[in-house]
C-alpha cells in the first residue's frame, strides 16, 4: 500500500512504493490533494504536493492516476482565469467564496456548456493528428479549431451533424488501421511538460509589433521569438507586460501571474473585461486567457503554472495563431524550483539554486517559435518573461542564465523609475538581436526609412552618454553650441519619443506609422538646428524658439488618428527658425 | 482525539523531536507540559517516518528529554476570536496579557490563513487621506493596500506611523468602523508604549488590538504574531465589515526568527543565510491585505522595517518590495536635515495609486502634478551632484532653478510637521511649487493643465525668491 511516511512542507516521502511513474500525477490522503513523482529510488518515492500540507498525516494514502500532470484544453478556455494547476477561479470563487481551500477538485473547464460545432471533415476522409476537423466560435473574436488529439489518425466512420453539443459528446469517431474506434470529443488532454509538436519552424521575420515605441524602434521582438525584461521592484515589469498584453498584434495573450501580487491579477482582470480591442472593438479579454498563482498559493503550483500557460499557448498555436505570452514573474518560478530542490537536499549550483536552472530555463524558452502546424498552418508563440533580479542585480543567475535562451532584452532601470520615464528601458543595456531578421518587413511594409532613422536615434543617444560624463565633472555650459544641440537633441528623443504615457488615450498605443514620422520630424529639427548653428547663430537662440519643447509634445498633441497634423508642425519650425536673426 | 507522549528523543535549539509518533498532522499544533506545571506550546514542522520534528515557540530551557508530557490538539494553530478582542493586549501567540481574563470566543480561525482567490478580490481604489503631503500627494495610500515604511535605526519611522493611523482616522466617514491592529515584534518596551501612548492621546484605544512580542521575548514566538495579528483583521474586517488599519513592526526582526528556525531545523540557507521561501514565507503575510467582494470590510497593512545599514538591496527589504504594493523610504539625509517626515520621495512609490486618484477620486490635476514633481526632483538631484563637482555658482541658470526648486519644494512640501493637509492644499502647495521653474520646463505637462495651475509670479512672491534670481540671469543671457 502507498502511503505518506514523511512530509516536509511542499515535499512528501512514499516508503517503499510501487508503480508510481516519474512526473506522474497522484493524489495524496483524504482531501486528494494534487501531487507530482519527481524522484524514485528503492525505498523511496519523492512527490511535491500542489497544495497546502497543513494537517496531513503520515499513513495517508497516496493514489496513482496513471498519467502525467496534463492541460485540460478545449473551448472555454478564453476569458477564463485559471490557478498554477488549471483549477478555475472563478468556479471555486462561487463554490466555495473568497478562500481557496485545499483539496478542491472541479474541472477545469465547464463541461455543462453547450458548443455550437461546425464539422470541417465528412466521412470516409483520412485524417490524423494535429488537423483540424471542426470549429467553435469560442469568443466573438476567436474562432476555436478542435484538432484531432495524439495517437489518433485514420478513417472517419462517423460524424454528427452540425449543432450544439457538450464538452464530452462525441463528435466524430476515427477508424485506425487497426480497426480500432477513437471518439473525439471537444476535450484533449496534453502533458504540461512536453511540447506540443509541430511540422516545422520557420525563419523569424515578422516583428510583434506592441505599439511601445522604445520596443517597436529600439528593440524589437518577432512573433515567436522570447525577450527578457529584468528589473528591480518599482521599475515597471508588470506595467510594461500589461501594456505588452493590451496593445502587442497577437491574437490570443496568455498572461500568467507566478508568485506574483492577488490584486495585480484582480487588475489584470477587471482592466482586460473593460479594455476593448482596437481592431475588433471587442473587450480584451476575449481573447486573453490568465493564469494566477498569486505568492501567497503553494510553492509548487508556481512551478507548473508557467508550463501549464506554454502548453495553453502551444495549443492555439497548433490552430494557427498568434500567440503571445506574458510571465511574470519567472524569478518567482526559479525561486519555486530552488525551494523545492532545497527541501529535496540537493546540492546548491549557485546562490542555492539547483544545476538544472539554466537547462529548465532554455526548455521554457525554447517552446517559443514560429512554426507550421501540424493542421498546415502558421502560428506562433512569443514569450515575454519579466525576470526579478534580487536587489536590482543583473548578475543573478536568472538574469544571467534567461540572457543566454533569449534574444530581446528590455533592462528597466531604477533612474529612470525613479524620474517617472516609462518604460524605464535603460538604453544603453538592452538589446535586440532580431533587427536583422525583420529589417526586410520594416523596409517592405513601413519605409526604408523606418531603420535608418533608428540607426540616428541610437547615434544620437550613444553620443549623448559620452557627453554625459564630461557634463557630470564640468557642467553643460562649457560644451560648443554643436555639442549642446546634441544633448538638446537626446533629450527630445528621451521625454518626447521613448518616454511613453500608458494613462493618456493616445500615447498608450502608436501605430508604427506615426512612430516614423515622430522620428523624422524629431530628426528634421536637429537638421534645421546645425543648419541655424553652421550660420553661426547662438545655441541659447534656437532654445527660445520653444520647438523643442512642441517637438516633446507632439506624442500628446498629434491623436493617431490624424497623423496630417504632423505637416504644420515642419511649417512652424521653418518659420521659427527663418525668424531668428 | 488527544494523544499524549511522555518524553523526548532530541532537543536542538527550539526544535524538539519525539519518536513512535502515529496519527499526527503536518503543522498540527502540540501543548507541551512540564514537570513544573508550566505549559508551552508548539507545531509540527516536520514528519520523517515515526519521527516528528517540534517547533517550540516559548523556547527549550529547562526541557529535559524525560520531564515532558506532550499533548496533540489534534488542529493546526487557531485564534479563538470575537468583536471582544478590540481594545485587549495579546502575547506574540495570541493569549491575552492584560489581565482582563480569557476573550470570548465566537469562532476560531486557522492563523495561516488560506490564499485568497484572486477572482474574489476587489481591486483597491479608495484613497486614505493620510493628511501628510509627500504620502497624498506622491505615493497614496489605497484601501486595501500593502505600503511599508523602509527606514532605519534611529529615523521616525515610528512617529510617522503614529500620524498615519492619528490622521488617517479623521478622515473616515462618519458609519464605517474604522479599528487598528498592532503587532509588535521584537521591538523595545518603549516603543510599544509609545505606541499605546499615542493611541490612548488619539482616543482610539477602544478599537486596537495590540499584540506584543517583545525584544525580550521569546524569538520563535515571533513567527506568530503577524499571523495572530492578521486572522484578527481579517475576521474584523470580514465577518464584521469593519476598515482595519494594520501596523506591523518590526519586519526585520521577523525575518532574523525565521532564519534561526531554518537555521535550526539544518536547511539550505540562501541570501545572507536567509531561508530560500523567505519571499513565499513573507508573502503569506503581506497578501493578506486586501477587499474582497463578500465583505465591506478592508486590510490595509503598513509594515515597517528597518533596512539593515540603511541598505535597500539587502534581502528583507528587497523581497518585500517584491511583495508589497509601493514603499515608503525614509531617508537619513533629510532626517538629518531636520526635515520630518524625511520621505525620500524618489525610491518611494505606490503602486495602487494610479487608479486612486484623478477626477472623482482627489482632483484631476493629481496624476500630471506628480509625474511632473516626479520628474523635476529627479533633475534637482542631477543639478545637486554636478553642483558639489564644480560649485553652485558655476551652474547653469537652468540648473540653478533645480538647486532652487529643490530647496524649497524640500522646505515646504516634504517638511510638514505634524499638521493634517488636506489634498486640495497638498496638491495647490505642489503646482505653486512647481510654478517656480520657468513654464517650458514643465514638460511633461499638458498645456492645458498648466494654463489652470501655472503662475510664476505668485511662486517668485511666495518664496521670497531673490530679485536677482535665475530667472532674471535666463532672460538677461538670451538677450
Amino acid at each position: 500500500m502507498n502511503e505518506v511516511y514523511s512530509i516536509n512542507g511542499p515535499v512528501i516521502k512514499v516508503k517503499n512504493a510501487k508503480g508510481f511513474k516519474i512526473m506522474e500525477k497522484v493524489f495524496v490522503g483524504k482531501q486528494k490533494l494534487l501531487g507530482e513523482v519527481i524522484s524514485i529510488s528503492d525505498n523511496f518515492t519523492v512527490i511535491q504536493v500542489y497544495e497546502s500540507t497543513t494537517g496531513l498525516q503520515r499513513g495517508e494514502k497516496v493514489y496513482s492516476s496513471g498519467e502525467a500532470i496534463s492541460a485540460v484544453l478545449g473551448p472555454g478556455l478564453l476569458g477564463n482565469i485559471f490557478d498554477g494547476i488549471q483549477r478555475p477561479l472563478h468556479t471555486i470563487f462561487e463554490n466555495s467564496g473568497a478562500y481557496i481551500k485545499p483539496g478542491t477538485n472541479i474541472p477545469c473547464l465547464d463541461m455543462e456548456k453547450q458548443w455550437d460545432v461546425t464539422f470541417k471533415v465528412s466521412v470516409g476522409e483520412h485524417i490524423r493528428f494535429g488537423q483540424i476537423f471542426a470549429v467553435i466560435q469560442e469568443t466573438s473574436l476567436i474562432e476555436h479549431r478542435l484538432l484531432v488529439p495524439k495517437n489518433v489518425s485514420g478513417e472517419i466512420v462517423t460524424v454528427k451533424p452540425n449543432g450544439a453539443y457538450k464538452m464530452e459528446d462525441i463528435l466524430i469517431q476515427v477508424k485506425d488501421s487497426n480497426n480500432q474506434l477513437h471518439d473525439l470529443t471537444m476535450v484533449q488532454k496534453w502533458p504540461i511538460k512536453e511540447p506540443r509538436p509541430i511540422s516545422k519552424r520557420l525563419p523569424l521575420t515578422i516583428p510583434l509589433v506592441s505599439g511601445q515605441r522604445v520596443i517597436d524602434t529600439l528593440f524589437p521582438i518577432a512573433k515567436g521569438g522570447s525577450a527578457a525584461v529584468p528589473g528591480g521592484f518599482g521599475t515597471g515589469k508588470t506595467m510594461m507586460q500589461h501594456q505588452f498584453a493590451k496593445w502587442c498584434d497577437a491574437d490570443i495573450i496568455v498572461y500568467i501571474g507566478c508568485g506574483e501580487r492577488g490584486n495585480e491579477m484582480t487588475q489584470t482582470l477587471d482592466e482586460f473585461s473593460e479594455l476593448i480591442d482596437p481592431k475588433s472593438n471587442k473587450p480584451l479579454i476575449e481573447r486573453t486567457v490568465l493564469i494566477a498563482n498569486t505568492s501567497n498559493m503553494p510553492v509548487a503550483a508556481r512551478e507548473a503554472s508557467i508550463y501549464t500557460g506554454v502548453t495553453i499557448a502551444e495549443y492555439y498555436r497548433d490552430m494557427g495563431y498568434h500567440v503571445a505570452l506574458m510571465a511574470d514573474s519567472t524569478s518567482r518560478w526559479a525561486e519555486a524550483l530552488r525551494e523545492i530542490s532545497g527541501r529535496l537536499e540537493e546540492m546548491p549550483a549557485e546562490e542555492g539554486f539547483p544545476a538544472y536552472l539554466p537547462s529548465r530555463i532554455s526548455q521554457f524558452y525554447e517552446r517559443a517559435g514560429y512554426v507550421d502546424t501540424l493542421s498546415e498552418r502558421s502560428g506562433s508563440v512569443s514569450i515575454v518573461g519579466a525576470i526579478s533580479p534580487q536587489g536590482a542585480d543583473f548578475s543573478e543567475p536568472v538574469t544571467q542564465n534567461t540572457k543566454r535562451f533569449v534574444r530581446a532584452f528590455w533592462a528597466l532601470d531604477k533612474e529612470l523609475a525613479y524620474a517617472r520615464h516609462y518604460a524605464a528601458i535603460n538604453w544603453n543595456l538592452s538589446y535586440s538581436e532580431y533587427i536583422n531578421d525583420l529589417s526586410k518587413w520594416y523596409n517592405k511594409n513601413i519605409s526604408t526609412e523606418f531603420l535608418e532613422a533608428r540607426q540616428k536615434f541610437i547615434t544620437i543617444l550613444a553620443e549623448e552618454n559620452k557627453l554625459m560624463e564630461i557634463v557630470k565633472l564640468i557642467g553643460k555650459d562649457v560644451l560648443p553650441d554643436d555639442q549642446k544641440l546634441v544633448l538638446e537633441i537626446a533629450r527630445v528623443i528621451r521625454v518626447g519619443y521613448l518616454q511613453q504615457n500608458a494613462f493618456h488615450k493616445d500615447d498608450t498605443f502608436v501605430p508604427l506609422e506615426k512612430q516614423l514620422k515622430m522620428m523624422k520630424l524629431i530628426l528634421y529639427l536637429e537638421r534645421v538646428s546645425q543648419q541655424v548653428l553652421k550660420e553661426g547663430k547662438a545655441f541659447s537662440l534656437l532654445l527660445r524658439t520653444n520647438m523643442f519643447e512642441k517637438v516633446i509634445k507632439v506624442k500628446y498633441e498629434v491623436p493617431n488618428d490624424n497623423l496630417d497634423l504632423f505637416e504644420d508642425y515642419y511649417k512652424m519650425i521653418d518659420e521659427a527658425f527663418s525668424a531668428i536673426k | 482525539m488527544n494523544l499524549q507522549y511522555i518524553g523526548l528523543k532530541e532537543i536542538n535549539g527550539p526544535l524538539i523531536f519525539l519518536d513512535n509518533v502515529k496519527g499526527i498532522g503536518f503543522e498540527e499544533v502540540v501543548e507541551i507540559r512540564l514537570d513544573n506545571g508550566t505549559v508551552r506550546h508548539g507545531r509540527v514542522v516536520e514528519i520523517n517516518g515515526d519521527l516528528v520534528a517540534i517547533l517550540v515557540f516559548e523556547g527549550t530551557r529547562d526541557l529535559s528529554l524525560t520531564n515532558t508530557v506532550i499533548k496533540f490538539k489534534g488542529k493546526p494553530m487557531e485564534m479563538g476570536l470575537s468583536k471582544n478582542v478590540l481594545g485587549r493586549v495579546f502575547n506574540g501567540i495570541g493569549n491575552p496579557i492584560d489581565n482582563l481574563g480569557p476573550v470570548y470566543v465566537d469562532e476560531y480561525k486557522d492563523i495561516n490563513g488560506e490564499p485568497l482567490n484572486p477572482v474574489s478580490r476587489l481591486y483597491p481604489k479608495n484613497y486614505i487621506n493620510t493628511g501628510i503631503s509627500s504620502i497624498d500627494g506622491l505615493t497614496t495610500l489605497i484601501r486595501g493596500q500593502k505600503l511599508p515604511i523602509f527606514s532605519g535605526s534611529g529615523m521616525p519611522h515610528n512617529d510617522l506611523a503614529v500620524q498615519i493611523v492619528k490622521q488617517a482616522k479623521l478622515s473616515g466617514e462618519k458609519n464605517e468602523k474604522f479599528a487598528i491592529v498592532f503587532a509588535a515584534m521584537g521591538v523595545t518596551n518603549d516603543v510599544a508604549n509609545y505606541f499605546r501612548r499615542s493611541f490612548e492621546e488619539a482616543g482610539v484605544l477602544d478599537n486596537v488590538v495590540m499584540f506584543l512580542n517583545l525584544s525580550n521575548d521569546p524569538i520563535i514566538e515571533r513567527l506568530l504574531t503577524p499571523r495572530c495579528a492578521l486572522t484578527t483583521a481579517e475576521y474584523l474586517a470580514y465577518k464584521h465589515d469593519m476598515h482595519i488599519l494594520v501596523v506591523m513592526t518590526d519586519i526585520t526582526a521577523y525575518c532574523e526568527a525565521l532564519r534561526e528556525f531554518s537555521s535550526s531545523k539544518g536547511e539550505i540557507p540562501g541570501r545572507k543565510g536567509y531561508p530560500g521561501y523567505l519571499y513565499s514565507d513573507l508573502a503569506s503575510l503581506f497578501e493578506r491585505a486586501g477587499i474582497i467582494k463578500t465583505a465591506k470590510g478592508s486590510v490595509t497593512q503598513i509594515p515597517i522595517l528597518t533596512m539593515p545599514n540603511d541598505d535597500i538591496t539587502h534581502p528583507i527589504p528587497d523581497l518585500t518590495g517584491y511583495i508589497t504594493e509601493g514603499q515608503i523610504v525614509l531617508d537619513r539625509d533629510l532626517h538629518q536635515q531636520g526635515i520630518y517626515p524625511p520621505i525620500g520621495v524618489l525610491p518611494s512609490l505606490s503602486r495602487l495609486m494610479k487608479d486612486g486618484i484623478g477626477a472623482g477620486y482627489t482632483r484631476d490635476d493629481h496624476q500630471a502634478l506628480m509625474n511632473q514633481i516626479f520628474a523635476s526632483y529627479a533633475r534637482v538631484m542631477d543639478a545637486r551632484s554636478l553642483a558639489s563637482v564644480i560649485g553652485e555658482d558655476e551652474l547653469s541658470p537652468a540648473d540653478k532653478s533645480y538647486i532652487q526648486f529643490g530647496k524649497q519644494f524640500e522646505k515646504h512640501f516634504i517638511s510638514q510637521g505634524y499638521v493634517n493637509r488636506e489634498i486640495k492644499d497638498t496638491l495647490d502647495l505642489g503646482w505653486k511649487l512647481l510654478s517656480i521653474f520657468p513654464r517650458e520646463e514643465l514638460d511633461r505637462t499638458d498645456e492645458l493643465i498648466l494654463e489652470e495651475h501655472y503662475n510664476h509670479d505668485a511662486a517668485v512672491g511666495a518664496f521670497e525668491l531673490d530679485k536677482k534670481s535665475f530667472i532674471k540671469e535666463l532672460n538677461k543671457e538670451e538677450i
